[in-house]
């Protein structure tokens, strides 16, 4: 072959190769994924100890929400999640807003936000039990105070980005000091506030799953350090899947929510 | 403000050096005031036995403890094994990071492939994989990395992509036409112009990676920050306890603090140096 039949046959698969995306459908890899697992692991070329084949991962699933303790685990785990995440976004908005329109506030707060922002949270699961036990409260709390700064953070830029001349035109028409808060701050803060709220949402998780895998005695986590420790793999497996899959779900359904709220901006 | 504006506004660089500077003590002055403020309340708490000891033990104590550590080498020991595995799954996932998203930014089968496993697998709580990670991979360094590479991974992917693909056309086109290979393009052009936004997405990896390690430590044990403070707490040792959260906030401050810097030197050419970023 010349070189030159060895170009135009590389460019044709080129071609092909880029045409291929256009034709099949978005989430093929995935599936491919799975057909892949199923495959290594029904060949033997992985021991299933290592990785149990998908078919008695599902069943496993199945036995595990037809028992209820799925079911029972999970809202215990999404209860604590949603309270901490929920006091966070209360606290951190209300904290974040105040920073930006009182300048005492600001130079009070806004070091110490400085400070403890990039400290890694999870290293306050230990106080956490020390302070609050191994039940409910430790995991709230640890949930609260994980993600409380960067819902602040987001609400202070978005509020110190409020366009000056709004402020100062909304002023001079006569709206008061609270109305121009309410109604020209805090909007023009919301986008990315809302962007901040979607990060402490994936941490919010990342905290609830890593605080009941160290310490708990119910929950996601806690499942699937027993069973894991049971050696019950393809249990194991199937409430790992849950809980990721459970996350992934929660931030599109954020996203879908944004998109609402943030249909007046179009 | 326009961009034009703020930098019409902002004092110009060269002059004002040691106004500048002044100003710096000053602010930072105004901030040491507020955690000293912390401090103090944390002292006066403690001692007043308002909290026992054991619930918060007084900051005198604990960084008096600290010192014990450095001074026994425990320290050196803990924070280097830390330090040492969460730069090295940082780095991994930076380097791994940027060469995926350039090739799915670039090759469209690549993206093809890629793109609903990063959009499914960015917003999934990794973490919880962890137990995998330990029945494949064991309890030592390899599997210890390997999960602050998973969990750091995907940022880095994102933001290299949006950032390639916001590279100006017309800059692309002008280079190839004067005859610019491949991997020139790839070098002179579009490495430097993704640069900002790539640097934006290792900032957001590192503290990821430094917040798995700790958690993977605490999980598998052995050396490290992590494995330290869960031991003292099975101890109820609540200083060892404390003085971990003290240790572990310093690093997580200076890893953060050091990437901006790092950041302001690699970008001194560009733009965004000359405003100020928050954070």
């Amino acid at each position: 072959m010349t070189s030159e039949t060895l170009r135009m046959t590389s460019e044709a698969v080129n071609d092909i190769a880029n045409r291929i995306p256009a034709v099949v459908p978005r989430y093929l890899p995935l599936l491919l994924l799975a057909v892949g697992w199923e495959a290594l692991t029904r060949t033997g070329l992985v021991p299933t100890s290592a990785l149990p084949p998908l078919d008695t991962v599902a069943r496993a699933w199945y036995e595990l929400a037809s028992s209820g303790d799925l079911w029972t685990n999970g809202v215990a785990s999404m209860t604590r999640g949603a309270a901490g995440l929920g006091l966070a976004i209360a606290g951190g908005s209300l904290i974040g807003i105040l920073m930006a329109w009182y300048k005492p506030v600001r130079a009070a707060v806004n070091p110490i936000v400085q400070f403890f922002y990039p400290m890694p949270k999870s290293a306050l699961i230990p106080v956490m039990v020390l302070w609050l036990g191994f039940g409910d409260a430790s995991k709230i709390v640890l949930i609260f105070v994980g993600c409380l700064l960067p819902v602040t953070l987001s609400a202070f830029n978005g509020a110190r980005g409020t366009d000056e001349v709004l402020i100062w035109s909304a002023r001079s028409l006569g709206a008061s000091r609270a109305r121009v808060l309410w109604e020209i701050v805090l909007p023009s803060a919301l986008p990315e506030m809302l962007s901040g709220i979607r990060t402490a949402l994936a941490l919010s998780f990342v905290l609830l799953v890593s605080s009941e895998l160290i310490v708990a005695r119910q929950g996601f986590g806690y499942m699937i350090g027993w069973l894991g420790d049971g050696g019950a793999y393809d249990a194991m497996f199937a409430v790992v899947l849950t809980v990721a899959l459970l996350g992934f779900a929660a931030d599109r359904l954020y996203l879908m929510l944004v998109r609402r709220i943030l249909a007046w901006r179009e | 403000m326009s961009e034009i504006e703020t930098r019409f506004l902002a004092p110009p660089a060269a002059t004002g050096i040691r106004l500048d500077l002044a100003g710096a003590v000053t602010r930072r002055a105004g901030a040491i005031v507020p955690l000293l403020a912390v401090i103090v309340a944390w002292e006066a708490a403690s001692r007043s036995g308002i909290v026992t000891p054991f619930l918060l033990p007084p900051i005198s104590a604990v960084l008096g403890r600290v010192w014990e550590d450095a001074i026994s080498g425990e320290l050196a020991l803990n924070l280097g094994e830390t330090l040492f595995r969460s730069l090295a799954g940082f780095a991994i996932a930076g380097a791994g990071g940027v060469a995926l998203g350039i090739l799915m930014a670039r090759r469209r089968w690549v993206r093809w492939f890629f793109d609903p496993i990063v959009s499914v697998g960015f917003p999934m709580p990794k973490i919880a994989f962890l137990p995998i990670f330990m029945l494949w991979l064991g309890l030592y360094d390899v599997s210890k990395i390997s999960m602050a590479v998973f969990n750091a991974i995907f940022p880095v992917i994102t933001a290299t992509i949006a950032a390639s693909e916001g590279v100006e056309r017309q800059l692309l086109w002008s280079a190839r036409s004067l005859g610019a290979s491949e991997r020139q393009l790839l070098r002179e052009i579009i490495l430097p112009a993704a640069l900002p936004q790539i640097l934006t997405g290792l900032q957001v990896a590192l503290p990821i990676s430094m917040i798995v390690m700790i958690v993977t430590e605490m999980m598998m044990g052995g050396q490290g920050l992590g494995g330290a403070m869960i031991a003292a707490s099975r101890f109820a040792d609540s200083p060892g306890v404390f003085a971990g959260i003290v240790e572990i906030a310093v690093a997580g401050l200076c890893l953060v603090k050091g990437i901006a810097v790092l950041r302001r030197h690699l970008l001194a050419w560009h733009q965004e140096a000359q405003e100020p970023t928050t954070v």
